[in-house]
């Protein structure tokens, strides 16, 4: 396979695990305006960082009125980080892929920038909202069981679910990165409560509400969310199920390639020394320093799976 | 459909009688249907100079054009010759010049000409095949009348419509080939693949590793570079991908370096070798030709088959297949006016109002002159642009195209259309795909049937016997 075609399976997933985080990112926020006026503009503060986006809305908006906020994520062609601007590279990727796809990953691929562009096209309603999201993310989950119900489980399969996972580990990250001061007040006291509306602002952006409930009960406390989000290895989003599926991948790889690469021993790495410990120990040595390491871990483990796999190679 | 007598021409017997009992509603929904599945598909196309956002569609229509196997045989026939004749023209003008000194051709036509590649002199391609794939125009005038009217002897594209079309009758009107015998075209990839690995170079160790060559994904063909690649199994790389290794042009995977034996490229010859052609070609691979030349890669079609299928060369082809084949052509070469010949300008301009006038190195239907259906204004403009530049000119009688019916909004209606069969050429053998794809003009009495000036498509069908 091609270093190429490579990459463009893997910013393909990224980009369409992105967007769909994005929509999850801009649910929660809605939720917030909705119930709480009064907190959304820091929500939508918190929303614009975690999704990276902040320093680019600020140079065109000076609030952070819920219409421009979502417009700005949703729509705007010139921020890179919007779900038109995302789904578009997203489907740029895949037809530079085409040949690695199948022919339903691919349509499934295309519709989904058809459809999107179509329901994009004009300014979104805030009654439309909830549809439009919806729309936004049944697009990402089309794409992924076309993948998962239809691809040879060969490199390009791996490569895909190496940039799902990586994508997904650096959202969930970014999350807790945004919101971990939200935890922290309770540390002095484990086992108390965390306001209501905060933690399920954290979950909800995640889609974990009710799965949290699921397992935990009503038995809400900081160290619990935060175990849920980093540690759980049920919870599809967590960092430790991203890096399991992460390390399989990258174990698929050296196996059919039949030669071991350094980013595989990263991975062990960062489940050793970030993953390896109990929750309590990273609230001890500091939620946030946790973070910051791990997404700085994240960023050059995706760089050097690049460099291992050839993805940048240039003649010039 | 019909012949001169408004009678149903027979091939079109069969599939008339079925027509007949057809809703035209159901042809318009199945019309559309088509549409969503180019769409879905994403079997569309960038207009070079619009927002990349807006691709669009050759339009598609249901109807398809219908030969009999007996016309076909024909055809193929007058093809193959001509085929035969444009390879041993290329060997022979990048060897000897036999033609050159035996005084068929003029010196200049071939010594002026941009097209010819002196890189190429002396060089032996592998398996001496020049021309790879060929797409030959034809438009036909009368029952038994076929003309020629282009050779396509560089990078023809369409083909992949050719498939996609058939696919989408297919899938639209299965009762219908239930019905009717028609011959098949989805080997084409197979037979492409089969062709380009039976010309690996002498340096290939093994099976021959083929890729085809892209500009890439904002090109207008795109579609058509990863679907052949996608159908053949065989890689689609860019310029970047590649470097040359060893004397080999190797292309960067997730492993490596490898050795590329084959590569069907996409690109024009001048943007093949930054270090041979155009030094900032972003597109080719410095020192390719070198590799080409010492018989490490094979480049398909060959560089330097331009001059084959140059227009001002057009008028001479008759002459060609006469010196190479010793026989006469079986197919018609259009009456064409050089520009470049006092004379014979003299007449052009007399008659611009009659003619269709083409730049020599122009494509894409883009820089012409169809006298008739042009205005006092463009006729006078171009005028002016033909004076100034005349060598680069050549005209031709407007023809009297035949037409097929299209389903219009208001029901069937008849349009213009020509036909380009596609032609593998391999060592032992050639093979032309029974049909081909039919260009059609959407609009009415238009003879334009380019899909960059709204041309649309047909499913061509031949006919069993």
């Amino acid at each position: 396979m091609l270093g190429k075609t490579a990459a463009s399976l893997f910013w393909m997933a990224r980009l369409l695990e992105r967007t769909e985080n994005s929509a999850r990112l801009i649910e929660a926020g809605f939720r917030i305006a909705l119930t709480h006026s009064s907190s959304a503009a820091d929500e939508w503060a918190s929303i614009l960082a975690s999704s990276g986006a902040k320093k680019n809305y600020l140079a065109k908006h000076e609030d952070y009125s819920s219409a421009k906020v979502i417009d700005f994520l949703l729509r705007d062609n010139s921020n890179p980080g919007s779900v038109i601007s995302l789904i578009k590279q997203a489907r740029d990727s895949a037809r530079t892929a085409r040949i690695a796809l199948t022919r339903e990953v691919w349509e499934a691929t295309n519709e989904a920038w058809m459809n999107l562009k179509n329901a994009l096209a004009n300014p979104v309603d805030e009654r439309d909202l909830p549809d439009v999201l919806a729309v936004i993310r049944k697009q990402s989950s089309l794409v992924r069981g076309a993948v998962m119900g239809t691809m040879l489980r060969n490199d390009g399969f791996n490569f895909i679910r190496l940039g799902t996972f990586i994508e997904r580990a650096d959202s969930t990250a970014r999350i807790l990165d945004v919101k971990y001061y939200l935890l922290l007040p309770s540390i002095a006291q484990i086992g108390t409560a965390v306001d209501n509306v905060q933690w399920e602002t954290i979950l909800r952006s995640v889609s974990a509400q009710r799965s949290y409930r699921w397992l935990n009960g009503s038995d809400i406390t900081a160290l619990s969310v935060a175990e849920y989000l980093i540690l759980h290895r049920q919870m599809p989003r967590s960092l430790a199920f991203c890096y399991a599926q992460i390390s399989d991948n990258l174990g698929y790889l050296e196996h059919e390639y039949g030669s071991e690469v350094t980013s595989h021993r990263l991975v062990s790495d960062i489940c050793d020394r970030l993953l390896g410990q109990p929750v309590k120990s990273i609230f001890e040595n500091g939620l946030h320093e946790f973070i910051v390491e791990f997404l700085a871990a994240n960023n050059s483990l995706a760089a050097q799976i690049e460099t291992d796999y050839n993805f940048q190679d240039r003649i010039n | 459909m019909l012949g001169g007598d408004d009678k149903v021409r027979e091939p079109y017997a069969d599939y008339k009688g079925w027509l007949d009992n057809e809703d035209i509603k159901r042809l318009h929904r199945k019309s559309d249907d088509a549409e969503a599945f180019f769409r879905r598909t994403g079997i569309t196309f960038n207009v070079y100079g619009e927002d990349d956002g807006d691709e669009r569609l050759i339009p598609f229509d249901v109807i398809p054009r219908i030969l009999s196997g007996n016309e076909w045989r024909k055809l193929s026939r007058g093809i193959e010759q001509r085929v035969k004749a444009i390879n041993a023209f290329l060997y022979d003008i990048y060897h000897r010049q036999e033609i050159l000194r035996a005084g068929r051709i003029p010196v200049d036509l071939i010594a002026n000409n941009i097209a010819f590649l002196p890189q190429m002199i002396g060089v032996d391609p592998p398996g001496g095949i020049y021309t790879h794939i060929i797409g030959t125009d034809i438009v036909r005038t009368g029952p038994d009348e076929f003309y020629v009217l282009e050779d396509n002897a560089r990078t023809p594209s369409g083909v992949s419509y050719m498939l996609e079309n058939r696919e989408t009758m297919l899938h639209m009107f299965p009762e219908l080939f239930a019905k009717i015998g028609v011959q098949e075209v989805s080997s084409y990839p197979n037979k492409l693949r089969r062709s380009l690995a039976a010309c690996a170079p002498p340096k290939c160790d093994g099976k021959p590793v083929v890729a085809v060559l892209t500009p890439g994904i904002h090109n207008s063909a795109y579609f058509e570079h990863s679907f052949l690649a996608d159908q053949m199994g065989a890689e689609l790389v860019e310029g970047h991908d590649l470097k040359i290794v060893d004397g080999r042009v190797a292309m960067c995977t997730t492993q490596g370096y490898t050795a590329i034996d084959v590569i069907y490229r996409r690109i024009d010859d001048d943007y093949l070798d930054p270090l041979n052609f155009l030094p900032n070609s972003m597109l080719g691979v410095p020192g390719i030709l070198d590799v080409y030349r010492s018989g490490g890669i094979t480049i398909a079609n060959a560089p330097g088959t331009g001059i084959a299928d140059d227009k001002a060369l057009y008028s001479y082809m008759p002459e060609i297949v006469e010196f190479y084949t010793g026989q006469k052509p079986l197919l018609q070469n259009v009456p064409t006016w050089r520009c470049s010949e006092k004379d014979q300008l003299g007449y052009v301009l007399e008659h611009l109002e009659e003619l269709v006038v083409k730049e020599v190195h122009g494509s894409g239907g883009y820089g012409m002159l169809v006298g008739p259906a042009a205005s006092k204004k463009e006729v006078e403009d171009f005028r002016a642009k033909l004076i100034g530049n005349a060598s680069n000119y050549i005209a031709q009688p407007t023809l009297a195209l035949s037409s097929v019916p299209i389903l219009a909004k208001q029901g069937l209606s008849p349009r213009h259309v020509d036909l380009r069969p596609f032609v593998l050429v391999s060592p032992d053998r050639i093979d032309i795909t029974p049909g081909g794809l039919t260009r059609v003009a959407m609009t009415e009495g238009s003879l334009v049937v380019n899909s960059s000036q709204g041309g649309g498509t047909k499913d061509t069908w031949v006919l069993e016997e």
